[in-house]
């Protein structure tokens, strides 16, 4: 879904405004500290995934979603996740009381992290220096095409791996599908300037194109 | 920034819902309270940009080290005990005369923390998300970096799970450096690519 998150390309947000590196905290207020924590503490019950959290986020009003701030914006789908999902009800916190991590399993889990590449005996149906076009099929539930390459033409810069497909895993169904940096120059993305973007696609997103 | 309690400002909304939130969870036995500290000390004061700096310096002194990096960085920048959550599938992406890379995750922000710790408030902005891949050379312009016309920009949008580290030029008139000086030099932003030419600092030369 192209909603407040899909920013690739707007005009008028303003300036950055960067903090200056040395002078930048990593948390800002004792409260985004928490909401951090509790986001992945929560998480680790393994009741939904990364897309699925990414979605939650994402399927705020767009004026709701760019006017909070990015912890704001965390909060607000740790909030959806355990509505939707009832877990707070009677019969879910038992069951999940099981799951709740100590500070002792903290380092272990995070060293772990959560990989998402699938074994496949599949081969990739694109090669490095394959002409492709951007599926234009704006898909309505979550996925991770930005809006800005919709319709356009790249080619394969690499095949990245076959890696869990978020369209469907938001869904809660883990398939895999090749993902690939795809190269997209600045002209045929902005029709100016001369930079090229990398963006990762997977399978379902590309289509071949006939070299002319 | 501080976020003191003055009995004059009222605590936010947000802090009153996450306030409300870890009370439940925690009379509920669903979270720990210890648990919560422990992952927010990791990334307060374990887990930062210190860990890339160190691949950085590696990649500068050790061609063996950088050829494993460019074939398979998530295990040579696993080989330094940099392993884990938002970096199971790290790739480098190296500056170079004619070439500057920069980060961005534009749908949401994507990083790799093994290397770099959590991202900074201007990562995670819209403006930032936004101009990155339309306006590349404005964006590093307001971070102070003017990259030359004939540099090629590389702007990697962070769509799926691969996470990018670019690794800056090593700057001139560090030969005598150690791995470690070295590292001193590396900044964050560099290694996001926002910032390109790197400061020699200390009395080496």
């Amino acid at each position: 879904m192209n909603g407040g998150h899909d920013l690739g390309g707007v005009d008028g947000l303003g300036p950055i405004n960067p903090e200056p590196e040395a002078l930048e905290s990593v948390f800002h207020h004792e409260w985004e500290k928490r909401a951090f924590a509790l986001t992945l503490a929560c998480g680790f019950w393994g009741q939904w995934n990364l897309d699925e959290s990414r979605h939650a986020r994402e399927r705020q009003h767009p004026a709701d979603y760019l006017k909070n701030t990015y912890y704001e914006n965390w909060l607000q789908g740790l909030e959806t996740l355990l509505a939707e999902k009832r877990l707070l009800e009677d019969e879910n916190i038992q069951k999940l009381s099981s799951k709740c991590i100590s500070a002792d399993s903290v380092g272990d889990i995070l060293s772990r992290g959560g990989p998402v590449n699938m074994p496949t005996d599949t081969t990739p149906a694109f090669h490095p220096g394959d002409d492709v076009k951007v599926m234009n099929n704006h898909i309505t539930g979550h996925t991770r095409v930005p809006r800005y390459c919709a319709g356009r033409i790249g080619f394969i810069e690499a095949v990245q791996g076959f890696h869990v497909f978020p369209d469907a895993n938001a869904l809660g169904q883990r398939t895999g599908q090749y993902l690939y940096s795809v190269r997209i120059s600045a002209q045929e993305l902005w029709g100016r300037d001369s930079h090229s973007v990398y963006v990762d696609l997977w399978q379902p997103h590309l289509t071949s194109v006939r070299k002319s | 920034m501080s976020d003191p309690h003055d009995h004059t400002t009222p605590p936010s909304d947000a802090e009153l819902r996450t306030k409300a939130l870890e009370t439940l969870l925690i009379e509920k036995g669903l979270v720990n309270s210890q648990a919560l500290n422990a992952l927010i000390d990791t990334y307060e004061n374990k887990v930062g940009p210190r860990n890339g700096a160190t691949v950085v310096a590696k990649a500068w002194c050790d061609s063996n080290y950088l050829d494993w990096l460019r074939s398979d960085a998530t295990g040579a920048i696993g080989s330094l005990g940099f392993t884990g959550r938002q970096g199971e599938h790290m790739k480098i992406v190296e500056n170079t005369d004619s070439i500057h890379n920069l980060v961005v995750c534009t749908l949401c922000s994507c990083y790799p923390w093994t290397v770099l710790g959590l991202p900074p408030v201007w990562y995670k902005s819209a403006p930032y998300r936004a101009r990155a891949v339309s306006d590349p050379r404005g964006v590093l312009a307001e971070f102070g970096a003017i990259v030359a016309e004939k540099t090629n920009i590389r702007v990697w949008d962070s769509t799926a799970e691969m996470r990018y580290l670019v690794i800056p030029q090593r700057p001139v008139g560090t030969e005598n450096f150690s791995q470690t000086e070295l590292a001193n030099l590396v900044t964050r932003n560099s290694m996001i690519g926002v910032e390109r030419d790197l400061q020699v600092t200390g009395d080496k030369t």
